[in-house]
């Protein structure tokens, strides 16, 4: 593997994991609990299309054949997608998507916060960019996570159920192979083991505020690396790749 | 006698061009005016949110998503601005809300129609938005000043809406004979609905009394909707498109486009509930406030523990 190959499959796995959470963050429109929250929540899908937007583009800069951020969205398939096992996840009830969003968040958030420092100097100034936005992601979802918790007996018994079925997702988030191996070396890339212990702390201290228990790890899956999803991708990619694909000779 | 002194007071500021504020002494009517016509423009900015949405997920492109999704997200906005407008008259959004679900409050007929393809994200901005522009601009000088004001914030964002709409069909107007004839079909089901969203002809139209002594209304239903044809019939042409009526034409005497009769009989039939998506429109609603009910109550019973705590500390 080459280091530009690795730098393509890395940006994927960053422009990827941001569209298709934006995906699932844009079908909370008209869905909110409040106007206000229904207008927090596409907020935060429309910083997630841009950041999928400027990651995909520049896979395209690196490989150099011309591909689109278009190109990649559209007409990739199921198992060429690199996004996290834990942003495909189907929204369910409000408290499902927040436990989703405060896991994956606090993920970002330090990812994000180590890429500042990445020797690539466009990975430093998206990721610069793309941490302003999941810093606010993170106190989105940890607030909410927080009055959940620690608001009435049904909406803690809720978002501890969300919290432990998704749990089984995050071990995805910290797997790493030759890619990470080969960026790290170059300056590139986040050592996620040293990430796995900044989300610990903060998994752990936004847990305990919010009166929840941490579930005990368990079998974790796994898949992100080799673009092996759950079945609801498929389904999620077939809706939003129609148009491109029903008529490859249009533009839009 | 007393009333008599301030309702000639009222009217004498309303000629004078000054707003009305929420803490001014108001008629009765003039107040419950306001309350159905300020609530039935948040109700439509949020039920309208739901025909754009249905095409969200599938965006031909990354950016006409994010153009789309800003678009539905500046519509909440307006919403919110409007029930703040709404509740300035003494009952609450929560009120209001109750009146829409329990059908007692309406919402702009035009978004019982359903949206079939991406060519209709373009119609809805071009046609929709522009025809509630128009509207718009006119209520920006209403005697309410925080409808007024209201106005003035939305008229800006409706504009780019509007604008952005036109783009996205002559684009397609201009593509492969698919888009185009996707692009006709959207034209063809959008024109006449919303030609009737300015509402009746004047000669049928008994409320607008008060409404127009009162300056809440300042120019009539069928000023409004000859503005509209006026500017639009040039921006169809431009791209090529038909509009689907044989009796448009331009009268040199009146200096504006003469049109076809409207279909009255359709659009009393979906203002009553008989449209394609009036119940799937209002379900939809129901359905998202309910599921969210579990969600207000926590963040209720949150902050009221935070204060407690405060009180004990």
């Amino acid at each position: 593997m080459t280091q530009q190959d690795a730098l393509i499959n890395y940006c994927l796995r960053l422009g990827d994991t941001s569209l298709i959470l934006g995906q699932r963050m844009a079908e909370w429109t008209s869905n909110g609990p409040t106007l206000e929250e229904d207008i927090a929540l596409t907020n935060i899908s429309l910083d997630l299309f841009g950041q999928a937007r400027t990651f995909l583009t520049y896979a395209g800069e690196v490989e150099g054949k011309g591909r689109t951020e278009d190109d990649f969205a559209y007409h990739r398939n199921e198992r060429e997608f690199y996004n996290t096992l834990l942003s495909e996840r189907p929204n369910g009830h409000f408290g499902d998507t927040i436990a989703r969003n405060f896991l994956h968040a606090a993920f970002l958030y330090h990812l994000y916060s180590a890429l500042t420092k990445s020797k690539d100097d466009k990975i430093a100034a998206l990721a610069s960019k793309s941490l302003k936005e999941v810093t606010y992601h993170l106190r989105h979802s940890s607030e909410w996570i927080v009055r959940l918790g620690d608001g009435t007996v049904e909406s803690h018994q809720k978002i501890q159920d969300s919290i432990n079925d998704l749990w089984m997702f995050t071990g995805d988030l910290f797997v790493m192979n030759e890619v990470d191996e080969l960026l790290i070396k170059e300056g590139i890339a986040a050592n996620l083991n040293e990430i796995k212990k900044l989300w610990d702390n903060t998994v752990n201290e936004v847990l305990q505020r919010a009166t929840l228990k941490r579930p005990i790890d368990g079998f974790m899956q796994k898949g992100r690396l080799e673009g092996r999803h759950a079945e609801c991708l498929g389904h999620l990619l077939a809706e939003m790749q129609f148009l491109p694909r029903a008529y490859p000779d249009a533009t839009w | 006698m007393e009333d008599a002194k301030k309702l000639e007071e009222f009217q004498a500021k309303i000629d004078a061009e000054i707003k009305i504020e929420p803490k001014d002494w108001m008629p009765e009517d003039y107040r419950k005016h306001l309350q159905r016509q300020i609530s039935q423009h948040a109700h439509s900015e949020v039920i309208g949110m739901q025909p754009e949405g249905n095409w969200i997920s599938r965006a031909p492109s990354l950016r006409a998503k994010v153009v789309l999704l800003a678009k539905i997200q500046d519509e909440a906005g307006h919403g919110q601005y409007l029930y703040s407008a709404a509740e300035t008259l003494g009952k609450s959004r929560d009120e209001y809300i109750e009146e829409l679900q329990s059908e007692k409050a309406k919402y702009s007929s035009i978004f019982n129609y359903p949206t079939l393809t991406w060519a209709d994200m373009g119609a809805v901005g071009w046609l929709v938005d522009g025809a509630a522009i128009v509207n718009q601009v006119s209520l920006q000088r209403t005697s309410y000043g925080p409808y007024a004001r209201a106005m003035v914030r939305i008229c800006k964002e409706e504009s780019f809406h509007q604008r952005q709409g036109y783009e996205i069909i002559a684009h397609m107007a201009q593509g492969t004979p698919e888009q185009k004839a996707m692009a006709q079909d959207a034209l063809n089901r959008f024109w006449w609905p919303s030609i009737m969203m300015f509402g009746p002809h004047d000669s049928d139209s008994p409320n607008t009394g008060n409404a127009t002594l009162w300056k809440i209304k300042r120019e009539t239903n069928d000023e409004l909707r000859q503005k509209f044809i006026d500017k639009t019939v040039g921006q169809a042409e431009i791209i090529g498109l038909t509009i689907p009526d044989p009796d448009l034409k331009w009268n040199e005497a009146r200096g504006h486009y003469d049109f076809g009769k409207m279909d009255w009989d359709e659009f009393w039939n979906v203002v009553k509930g008989n449209g394609p998506c009036n119940k799937q429109r209002l379900e939809h609603h129901k359905k998202a406030h309910k599921e969210g009910k579990w969600v207000r109550e926590a963040a209720l019973t949150y902050a009221q523990k935070q204060k407690e705590k405060q009180m004990v500390a």
